[in-house]
């Protein structure tokens, strides 16, 4: 629907979450864009002009402008592109949406990268309380099919990607992560959520994401040992 | 039209629920406000805001909405007159970006100036005259980072007089200071001088002597 004259540049990473989010707002909305990657850990000069400030991807380049921020880049898109908006129409659920979304980066990622990264008691300790804080998530779906209730919308895409990453992470970290029997509603969300076609189809190589995730690892426990 | 009823749990010192003080203020929205003592939270807290247990909270006709810029969002989205986020979406964003900023960034950064101590402290204090200088780039010319009037990020850059207050009442050298931030420096006149601002601010006496008291010891010690 929006043509090539609305010049959309998005600057990525593949196994960034955050990028991936930004793509599945762009894609809901049927926004045509550019995609540059960003061959990290080396930062391009573009990257470095358009977010100096904390030079990280993902960044939105909207008619020359640029965004940086991926939820602050979700509403932007979300006010923009008016047609199948993502966050709700009433006040009182867009806060709800809004309260969640910063939990789950808040509570439930840190939680998560913790439990991948850490040994020991410290590991176990991270892994509860992300089981736990998944728990509290959960509570969020209120009986609805979506967090946006029959289709998905802002929050869906916000924190959707927690079950592919969660999923990889707990395997090569070798602690449980996603505790079906915990949260029932949620591990079938998440499943639901990420076979959605449009959802599916921009996920990082699954066999290319396990193994990047595997070298993560070896090198974050090898920074541990020194 | 059914009445409204709005209530604000916060505590007198704490920028967050002062954020929504404004906000309500500038709206010119009634409410009702209640003093949280963090060490024995009331009942009512902990069934309004469950999750984090933490103010503000505010509510609205029985329905609670937590997180201050949630909660401004919610505010501006409610009661549309005298609009505290900008109009054009490019600007709204830009205001939530700093913002986020804000909180994520300065808040920790400034905390350490007052806390640490040694390489530390100067390491910390480095960072926040960059970030003050950032922010600075962002207000530019303007008379408020909102425009002619206040809005979103004024509101949620008013940590920026904690970081004043904690530093006159632990005698240390301002950060904040006119020859090397005098943008930043002259908003802040600004915002104090603001009338719906200034009724927002914890009074300074009680705000000194807190940090005398909270941090007064951790310079003691240096």
């Amino acid at each position: 629907m929006a043509g090539n004259g609305d010049g959309v540049t998005l600057l990525g990473y593949w196994a960034s979450p955050y990028a991936l989010r930004v793509i599945w707002a762009l894609k809901l909305k049927e926004v045509h864009y550019e995609y540059r990657e960003e061959h990290l850990p080396d930062k391009s000069p573009m990257l470095l002009q358009y977010n100096p400030v904390h030079k990280k991807i993902p960044v939105l380049v909207h008619k020359g402008k640029p965004l940086a921020e991926s939820l602050v880049i979700i509403e932007y898109i979300d006010e923009v592109w008016k047609h199948n908006p993502l966050l709700p129409q009433d006040p009182y659920h867009r806060a709800k949406a809004r309260f969640w979304a910063k939990f789950a980066d808040e509570k439930c990622v840190p939680a998560m990268f913790r439990a991948f990264s850490k040994v020991g008691e410290e590991q176990v300790q991270a892994a509860k309380e992300l089981r736990e804080n998944l728990k509290t998530l959960e509570s969020a779906l209120e009986g609805k099919q979506y967090f946006g209730g029959e289709t998905i919308g802002f929050l869906d895409i916000a924190v959707g990607w927690i079950g592919c990453w969660a999923r990889m992470n707990e395997e090569v970290a070798g602690v449980n992560m996603i505790d079906a029997e915990m949260i029932p509603l949620l591990s079938v969300w998440f499943q639901k959520f990420l076979e959605l076609p449009i959802i599916k189809e921009c996920l990082p190589p699954q066999d290319k994401l396990l193994a990047h995730t595997k070298e993560f690892h070896k090198m974050l426990m090898m920074a541990a040992l020194t | 039209m059914a009445e409204e009823e709005v209530k604000l749990f916060g505590t007198w010192g704490s920028p967050f629920s002062r954020r929504i003080e404004v906000a309500l203020k500038l709206k010119g929205v009634q409410y009702e406000y209640i003093e949280e003592d963090l060490t024995n939270k009331s009942p009512a807290l902990l069934n309004y805001n469950p999750v984090n247990k933490q103010i503000p909270v505010l509510v609205h006709n029985g329905k609670p909405v937590a997180e201050s810029f949630v909660i401004m969002e919610y505010i501006d989205e409610t009661w549309k007159h005298n609009p505290i986020l900008p109009a054009d979406p490019y600007e709204r964003a830009m205001a939530r970006f700093w913002a986020k900023y804000i909180d994520e960034k300065f808040w920790p950064a400034a905390k350490k100036t007052v806390v640490a101590k040694g390489e530390e402290q100067k390491g910390a204090i480095d960072e926040i005259q960059q970030q003050m200088k950032n922010l600075e780039g962002e207000l530019k010319e303007k008379k408020f980072f909102g425009g002619e009037s206040l809005g979103f990020l004024d509101i949620a850059a008013n940590i920026i007089i904690w970081l004043v207050v904690a530093q006159e009442a632990l005698g240390m050298d301002q950060i904040l200071n006119e020859e090397k931030l005098p943008v930043l420096h002259g908003w802040l006149h600004r915002l104090l001088d603001d009338a719906v601002f200034k009724e927002c601010v914890p009074p300074k006496e009680r705000h000194l002597d807190f940090f005398k008291v909270k941090f007064g010891s951790s310079i003691a010690s240096k």
